[in-house]
């Protein structure tokens, strides 16, 4: 297929798995700050969570203090972030709309769809009203679009380029998501949090991670597989190394690599083999080891190495290839 | 419903044009009497909530175009009418024949003056009106295309005057747009009132990109078995993106930018994750000027340098061929019945509109003299603009023109304002009448193909006779009916 084609599809399935997991972030954060907490703690919240989508200077250059509203509005209806949700749904649905022909109309006017309905809930107040709603909505549209490629697509090329899109963005939405916790904490390198509220406001801890869990529809399977308490090496354990949880990084990175498999050419080689090396460590690591390491440190790495694959992708398939 | 027959009083042109639904007598004609009678029963409420279904149904499936002049990305509906134009079976013959012979003889002519040129020999048409028109591309001369096919793609513009009678407004042999709308109103339809369907006898009109596919393949590069076909976009900021995306894929053909095929001495390849592959024929939606930059306008980013060089040593089919554009010239059109007589000594079977020749003195004359009942159209431009329709305009307006006609004669053509025909269609105030026209799209290849009918277009504001899109034209599914 056409590379720029390839393109389009996988930064429309990027996109679109963006708004989705910042839909969750924003969720559990909203839902974390009705928490009773001091003001400092609920703040902290939000800066770590702008911080973990790198938002935050952004966010301070445009205005002077931190309020929740304000963070909302900042990261669902401002076009000028680049990362809010309506910039992630618009750029889905112009990626969409650059190789409609190479999508089943299903699948097209799923995301043209969304794109119009968005702009009805904003202008109708949906955010300010009901956040968990809107939230709940944008991530029923994600559902949907993922559905409608696997129940209406030829598995072909196109397909594969929109599953590789999906599970590297959400490899690295998942690994953001469970980082946010110790973003901003600012401990000396290497050393294992805990983070500072937890002296204050004790039970913050097991809230905040059952939000994580919420956030990422896990809070179910989590009781289910341990049928024990909530402890943060399990949530960690659950969404980085259990390859049958559909959002961990491992279930992420075997999607990667399926996928990457379908769609290999004669250059493709290298991004295949780290692909598969960052699989076999999530694979055959071990949750104590990499806490002993710190968490923190291990999905550092782990961003950085997602964000190369994604730059080996572009150069392997997707910048146009010249004549050989 | 009141759609009351021959109501043109209020009009502000002044003619009685002919009414595609309703006779002199004021009863609808034998093709419309089904649809009428059908109307008659419906309630307005239910039409009106039929309107703002299928308005919301194109805007979810995206079928907009973009208006050039409004910022980037703005995205507009084509109004769409819900009655339907109908064409008796019988009259749609006769037009069929006549496009037939039309498009064969612009074809055999494009071909003569890229070759021969004996109709310029014959005195039948002057030299000057063709080789020193700026839509003459010289590169072509002597360049053999597959089958002598130039204009692969017709989209002849049909107008009906009082009396009934058809003529030929304009032949359009570029890049033609529309039949994305003609086959998406007919969806449509069917899927507004699937009863009028049972009732009436449409002609289907759905298996034009089958046509249109097999069209293009027939064309390629001699020795190419299998040939790969795209259609080649400006990109999706074009007005007509949605017919492009639209058409790749209901043939199943890659869709392409400039940037996304080179050109090299053996052919011309596109960039896939695979790496190169051969291309054979490009349906393009790029007009000439910006194919080539090496060749033809400089800035050009949409076009594929080193395009023309393959094109011409035969390695790759454009459809439509590069130079057409003379033969659908404003000036060269007051010519096409003598091609029909030069090329194949045959009498025309639709009509020209009478045209003026501005860069004749006496026709220049005859056209300043009666400026006020005449349409002046400049000779290269398209899409409704820089013409002037003499009974609608204010006397600065006529002065304005009178200046331009008398500075450059030769860029001006003119016209009698017809009375173009109308049909019932759904105004602010209720059903009313409105000026139509027809532009059924002739395929030409190994063989000559159209489906029955084509995009009819319907202007919506009150006398206004403009019906392009871009000026507040709408479109309504047009049906070929009986047998």
């Amino acid at each position: 297929m056409l590379s720029r084609t390839a393109d389009h599809l996988f930064w429309m399935a990027r996109y679109i798995e963006r708004a989705e997991n910042t839909a969750r972030m924003l969720d559990v954060t909203v839902a974390t700050s009705l928490l009773p907490m001091s003001r400092e703690s609920a703040e902290r919240g939000w800066r770590a969570m702008l911080g973990i989508s790198e938002l935050l200077p952004a966010f301070d250059a445009r205005f002077a203090t931190l309020t929740a509203n304000d963070v909302l509005e900042f990261m669902v209806g401002d076009p000028s972030n680049r990362s809010s949700i309506i910039s992630c749904l618009q750029a889905a649905r112009e990626n969409a709309r650059a190789v409609r022909g190479a999508l089943t109309t299903d699948v097209w006017e799923t995301h043209n769809d969304t794109w119009l309905q968005l702009q009805q809930h904003l202008k109708a107040g949906l955010l300010q009203r009901d956040p968990h709603e809107f939230f709940e909505w944008v991530k029923f549209r994600s559902h949907l679009s993922r559905g409608v490629t696997i129940g209406t697509m030829l598995k072909d090329e196109a397909f594969y380029f929109i599953r590789l899109g999906t599970f590297l963005e959400r490899a690295d939405n998942t690994a953001r998501i469970l980082d946010i916790k110790f973003h901003g904490a600012e401990l000396p390198e290497g050393a294992i949090p805990p983070p500072a509220e937890t002296k204050e406001e004790p039970y913050l801890d097991f809230y905040y991670w059952a939000a994580v869990l919420r956030s990422v529809s896990a809070f179910e399977i989590y009781r289910k597989v341990y049928r024990d308490v909530i402890t943060p090496s399990r949530v960690a354990e659950l969404l980085m190394l259990r390859g049958d949880m559909p959002r961990s990084l491992l279930a992420s990175l075997n999607e990667v690599c399926t996928n990457l498999e379908q769609v290999r050419n004669d250059q493709s080689d290298e991004t295949s083999r780290r692909a598969g090396l960052l699989r076999a460590e999530l694979q055959y690591g071990r949750i104590d080891d990499i806490l002993d390491t710190s968490l923190h440190v291990f999905l550092t790495s782990f961003l950085k190495r997602v964000n190369d694959l994604g730059q080996r992708i572009s150069h392997d398939f997707l910048v146009p290839l010249m004549a050989r | 419903m009141s759609a009351q027959p021959g109501q043109s009083q209020s009009q502000s042109t002044s003619f009685a044009p002919f009414n595609e639904m309703y006779g002199a007598d004021g009863c609808a004609r034998s093709h419309y009497r089904e649809y009428e009678s059908w109307l008659s029963r419906q309630s307005d409420d239910l039409m009106r909530l039929k309107r703002s279904e299928a308005d919301l149904v194109f805007r979810r499936v995206g079928i907009t175009f973009a208006v050039y002049g409004e910022s980037a990305g703005t995205e507009r509906l084509i109004p769409f009418d819900v009655i339907p134009r109908i064409i008796p079976a019988a009259e749609w013959r006769q037009l069929e024949t006549g496009l037939r012979q039309r498009v064969k003889a612009l074809n055999l002519f494009l071909h003569d003056i890229y070759h021969d040129g004996e109709i310029v020999k014959a005195g039948r048409i002057p030299a000057e009106a063709v080789f020193g028109n700026s839509q003459y591309r010289p590169q072509m001369k002597g360049v053999d295309v597959p089958g002598g096919i130039y204009a692969h793609v017709g989209g002849i513009d049909i107008v009906r005057a009082d009396g009934g009678e058809f003529y030929v407004l304009e032949d359009n042999l570029r890049v033609p747009s529309g039949v994305s709308y003609m086959l998406e109103n007919r969806r449509m339809m069917m899927r507004l009132f699937p009863d009028l369907f049972t009732s009436n006898r449409v002609a289907p009109v759905e298996h034009y990109p089958d046509l249109l596919l097999e069209n293009l393949r027939s064309v390629a590069p001699v020795g190419v078995d299998d040939p790969t076909v795209v259609l080649l976009t400006p990109g999706m900021y074009n007005s007509a993106y949605f017919e492009h995306a639209f058409l790749a894929q209901q043939m199943g053909i890659e869709l392409v930018e400039g940037q996304d095929l080179f050109a090299q001495d053996t052919g011309v390849y596109m960039r896939t994750t695979r790496g190169p592959k051969r291309v054979d024929v490009i349906y393009r939606r790029i007009d000439d000027d910006f194919l080539d930059p090496t060749v033809f306008r400089k800035d050009s980013t949409l076009g594929v340098p080193g395009l023309l060089d393959v094109y011409r040593a035969g390695r790759v089919t454009l459809a439509n061929a590069i130079g057409t554009g003379v033969a659908d010239d404003k000036s060269i059109y007051p010519f096409v019945p003598d091609m029909i007589d030069f090329y194949l000594g045959e009498k025309p079977v639709l009509a020209n509109v009478p045209t003026y020749k501005c860069r004749n003195r006496d026709e220049l004359q005859y056209a300043l003299d009666h400026l006020a009942q005449l349409v002046v159209k400049e000779v290269h431009n398209a899409g409704g603009y820089g013409m002037l329709i003499g009974p609608c305009s204010t006397v600065e307006e006529l002065d304005e023109f009178r200046r331009r006609l008398c500075a450059h004669p030769e860029n001006y053509i003119a016209q009698p304002t017809l009375a173009l025909s109308t049909c019932p269609t759904y105004a602010e105030s209720g059903v009313a009448p409105r000026h139509v026209d027809l532009r059924p799209f002739v395929l030409s290849g190994q063989q000559t193909a159209l489906v029955p009918g084509g995009l009819t277009r319907v202007a919506l504001r009150e006398g206004s006779l403009i019906v392009n899109s871009s000026q507040g034209g709408g479109t309504k599914d047009t049906w070929v009916l009986g047998r």
